[in-house]
Formats: structure tokens, C-alpha cells, sequence
């Protein structure tokens, strides 16, 4: 089938099949990467919440997570002792499913496991 | 681009993600961890190709997929089949000029233990012994996790699975792990190597290099899985880590034949230590773990006699 062809418009002209019309053969699915869309936050018990003073970026919990859910952002941060880090780690608490993965491996236990409250 | 720099740090690991959160993967899930650092390294030109398993059906629900790369869904038993046809179609198209015959796109197989050690294991011996130009990825979660935690011939002794059970007449996996390495050795392809992601640069770096390899390469890569093993969410890579450093999974590369102990391990931790921690070990007795001790022991032994140094030493308390 070719990108010209008539089925395979229809439904790239939408952001999902509507109907069993709109389904190209094969089951394709040309939206890369769109689980992305879908929040896992709700799997969660405990969060993790990152002390950005003691961490020492180490990038262990980023490497770590299998969620993907640790951000590795460039933003200077200051640390209260006066150590200068060019980039800090952040959670994604829409991907992040409270494995607690980061918290068991931080070298400096700068990850605390917090009971989620709903 | 595939990652072309050697890995020497944490920090020559990309940062741009390529495999997508939202996926249905268990909390914990050593081969989310896998795949995340896999799609890092082979980069935007590679075609994957996955037989079912976990993998597959957490990460392509219909009308969603966690993949950037082009991927092709295939059958539990058909991954080395189906990435050799894709790679002899490349060929076909570069010839013919469809494709820019200079383009560098590999193929990138990936498949669970028991799509590679059971019901894959003819289909993957004939892309070896036909020398594709793939990069084959086995996740190791050493049973059927997908179906609900059925053995397979990666199960270790004495675990416990649904299809063997604890009780008077069995006592969990009745048979060693099958050596996959040895089945991967007999094809003499160029690049083997085992991994773990608790040694994250070692693992990358060999995922690397299997890509970079001219020909079949094999990267075996144990996967610890949370309901499955019976372990703590947060004690994944704990676990990969306890494995290397017990003696139970040695980080092996073999470069044309020629062995390497990749991370050393000079004073070994009794098995107890790894088999402590997860519930599929939790019924063996003094005697059952001594017998797993004994094994370890000898295979330990094999190896350093195979690469010629006391890569792994003995077990210290
Ligand atoms: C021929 C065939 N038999 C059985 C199945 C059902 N099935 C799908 S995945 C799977 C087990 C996969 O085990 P493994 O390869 O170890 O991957 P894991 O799920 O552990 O990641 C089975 C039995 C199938 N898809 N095809
Ligand atoms: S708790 Fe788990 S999923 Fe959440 S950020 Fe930490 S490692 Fe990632
Ligand atoms: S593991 Fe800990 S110290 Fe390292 S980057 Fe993460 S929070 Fe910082
Ligand atoms: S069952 Fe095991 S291998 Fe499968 S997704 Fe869950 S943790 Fe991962
Ligand atoms: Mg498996």
C-alpha cells in the first residue's frame, strides 16, 4: 500500500480510527512514539521527590527508571553549600509509576518515596 | 544516528529518549530499563523486528505504540526468520536503487527468552548460520512472563513458575539454564555478549557494538522481572546487580571466538544473597541452595578456565 492510496489517508487525515473504515491493513501505526499520550500517574502509591539540594547529579536514577519518567533538564542549580550544577533531574509524575527504582539506587539517598494521597 | 562513541561513562549514554513512557510495562520492569537504553544506541535508521512477548504487548495496544523506530510485530516463534527477510529485502532495495545503497540501516531483532531459547531457537539458528547482518537482543526474564510466568529452557534450578510448582513432588525448575551462549558460540558469528542493566555503560557499550558488527551479533541480557521473580519493584537492578556479583550471570563478550570477562568480580557474594531476595526462590532448603552454590562454583570455574584468568573469584562470606 502507498502513502497515496485512498485507505491509508483517510486515516492519516485523522488522529484515530473513527470506524473500521478508517483502518489500513496490517494494523499500521504511524504516530511514533504515542504511548506518550497515555498517563500512568494512577499506577502510583508513593512518588518520588527528588531533594534537588543533596542530589549530586549522578544521572544513576535517570538511567535507571524504566518509565523514562526521570527528566534530565539544563538548569543551572545552586546547591545551599554553593555548588554550581549545570543540569537537574526531574520527575515526569505523569509517566513516573512509583517503582521507587531511583530511590533504591541513589548513591546519596536524595530521592525520597512519599505515600501518594488521593 | 546509531551511537558511534564508545561508551566509557554513564555519561556517553544519549540523552534523547526514543522508546515512550505510557507503555503498560510492570512497575520495576528490568527490560522497560533494557529497551530504553537499547533504542538510545541503535538510533533512527535501524528496523526492528519483535516476536511476542512481553515486550510486544505492552508497548503496541492498538492504536498506540511506545516505538519511534519502524517495527514489525512478529510471531512467537518467527523473530530470526523474520528480521533475516527484512534484511535480504534491504539488500534487494539497494540494489535496485530504491534505497541509497550507501545508507547504513540494521536490523534489530528483539525477543524474550522464550521466543529464543524454545520456540525461536530453529529460526534464529538459521539467521546465524546464514549470516545476517542482524543485531539480535534476547531480554532474559527466564520464563513465559506474557502468558503468566510459565517456564521455559532459560528458567533457572530450583525456581519456582506456574508450570513447576512447589510441593512434595516437585520442588520448582527441575534443569539447569540452557547455555545460549555455547548454541550462539557453535554458529561462530562475530559479536556475543551478555549483559546486565545494573552495569549500565557495560551494557550500552556491548548493545553498541553489536550494532557496529558486520554480520549476526547476540547481545543475552538478564531481565528481572517483578511479579515473575517475586521481587520488590524498587529492587530490579538490585537484583541484576546481585546476579554478576554472585557468579550466577557472568558479563561476557566474545569477539570472534575470543572470550572476555567484561566486569571482574574478584571476591564472589554466596548465591543466598541473590536467591534471598526473590519469592520464585523462596521454598529451596539449606541443601537446594548448597546445590546451587555447587553449580555456580563450576561454572565459574569453566569460565575462568575459558578465559584463560581469574576473572571471577572465589565466594567470600
Ligand atoms: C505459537 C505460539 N504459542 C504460544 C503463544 C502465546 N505466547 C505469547 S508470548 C508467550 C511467552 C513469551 O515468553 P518470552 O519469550 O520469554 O517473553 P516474555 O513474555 O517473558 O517477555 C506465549 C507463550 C504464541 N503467541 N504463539
Ligand atoms: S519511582 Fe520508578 S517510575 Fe517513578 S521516577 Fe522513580 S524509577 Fe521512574
Ligand atoms: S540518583 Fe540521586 S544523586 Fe544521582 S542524579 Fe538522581 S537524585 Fe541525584
Ligand atoms: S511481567 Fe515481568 S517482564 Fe513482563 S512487563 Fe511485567 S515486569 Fe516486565
Ligand atoms: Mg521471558
Amino acid at each position: 500500500m502507498s502513502l497515496k492510496d485512498e485507505g491509508f489517508k483517510r486515516y492519516l487525515g485523522k488522529k484515530y480510527p473513527e470506524t473500521w473504515r478508517d483502518m489500513p491493513i496490517a494494523a499500521i501505526v504511524p504516530w511514533p512514539g504515542n504511548t506518550a499520550e497515555v498517563k500512568t500517574h494512577a499506577w502510583r502509591t508513593i512518588r518520588p521527590v527528588i531533594n534537588q539540594d543533596k542530589c549530586i547529579r549522578c544521572r544513576l536514577c535517570w538511567t535507571f527508571c524504566p518509565d523514562g519518567a526521570i527528566l534530565e533538564v539544563d538548569e543551572e542549580y545552586k546547591t545551599s553549600s554553593g555548588r554550581v550544577f549545570k543540569v537537574s533531574y526531574k520527575v515526569d509524575y505523569d509517566h513516573c509509576k512509583g517503582c521507587g527504582i531511583c530511590a533504591a539506587e541513589c548513591p546519596v539517598n536524595a530521592i525520597e518515596m512519599v505515600p501518594e494521597e488521593r | 544516528m546509531a551511537l558511534s562513541k564508545p561508551v566509557r561513562t554513564i555519561w556517553d549514554i544519549p540523552r534523547e529518549e526514543r522508546f515512550a513512557p505510557g507503555h503498560t510495562m510492570c512497575q520495576g520492569c528490568g527490560a522497560a530499563i533494557i529497551m530504553r537504553h537499547l533504542t538510545k544506541v541503535i538510533g533512527k535508521d535501524a528496523i526492528i523486528v519483535q516476536a511476542t512477548g512481553c515486550v510486544e504487548v505492552t508497548t503496541t495496544a492498538f492504536p498506540r505504540t511506545s516505538w519511534l523506530n519502524p517495527w514489525l510485530h512478529l510471531a512467537f516463534e518467527n523473530a530470526g526468520a523474520g528480521a533475516s527477510g527484512v534484511e535480504a529485502a534491504l539488500k534487494a532495495l539497494k540494489r535496485k536503487g530504491v534505497i541509497d545503497p550507501n545508507r547504513k540501516i540494521k536490523v534489530v531483532a528483539i525477543a524474550g527468552d522464550g521466543g529464543t531459547f524454545d520456540i525461536g531457537l530453529q529460526s534464529l539458528s538459521g539467521m546465524l548460520e546464514r549470516g545476517h547482518n542482524v543485531m539480535y537482543v534476547v531480554y532474559d526474564n527466564e520464563a513465559y512472563m506474557n502468558t503468566g510466568i510459565q517456564r521455559s529452557g532459560a528458567t533457572p534450578l530450583g525456581a519456582w513458575t506456574t508450570t513447576t510448582p512447589v510441593g512434595k513432588k516437585m520442588r520448582g525448575e527441575l534443569r539447569p539454564k540452557k547455555d545460549l551462549i555455547g548454541i550462539a558460540l557453535a554458529h561462530r558469528i562475530p559479536y556475543i555478549a551478555t549483559a546486565s542493566p545494573a552495569y549500565p555503560t557495560d551494557m550500552v557499550e556491548k548493545l553498541r557494538k553489536a550494532y557496529e558488527t558486520e554480520g549476526p551479533s547476540l547481545v543475552h541480557i538478564i531481565s528481572p522481572c517483578t511479579p515473575g521473580w517475586r521481587i520488590r519493584n524498587e529492587d530490579t537492578i538490585k537484583v541484576a546487580r546481585l546476579a554478576v556479583l554472585t557468579g550466577m550471570w557472568v558479563l561476557l563478550e566474545i569477539v570472534n571466538g575470543k572470550p572476555r570477562v567484561t566486569v571482574k568480580v574478584p571476591k564472589r557474594k554466596p548465591v543466598r544473597e541473590y536467591l534471598k531476595l526473590q519469592g520464585r526462590f523462596r521454598h529451596l532448603t539449606d541443601e537446594e541452595i548448597a546445590r546451587i552454590q555447587k553449580m555456580v562454583d563450576e561454572y565459574v570455574e569453566e569460565i575462568n578456565r575459558w578465559v584463560g584468568e581469574q576473572a571471577i573469584g572465589p565466594v567470600e562470606e
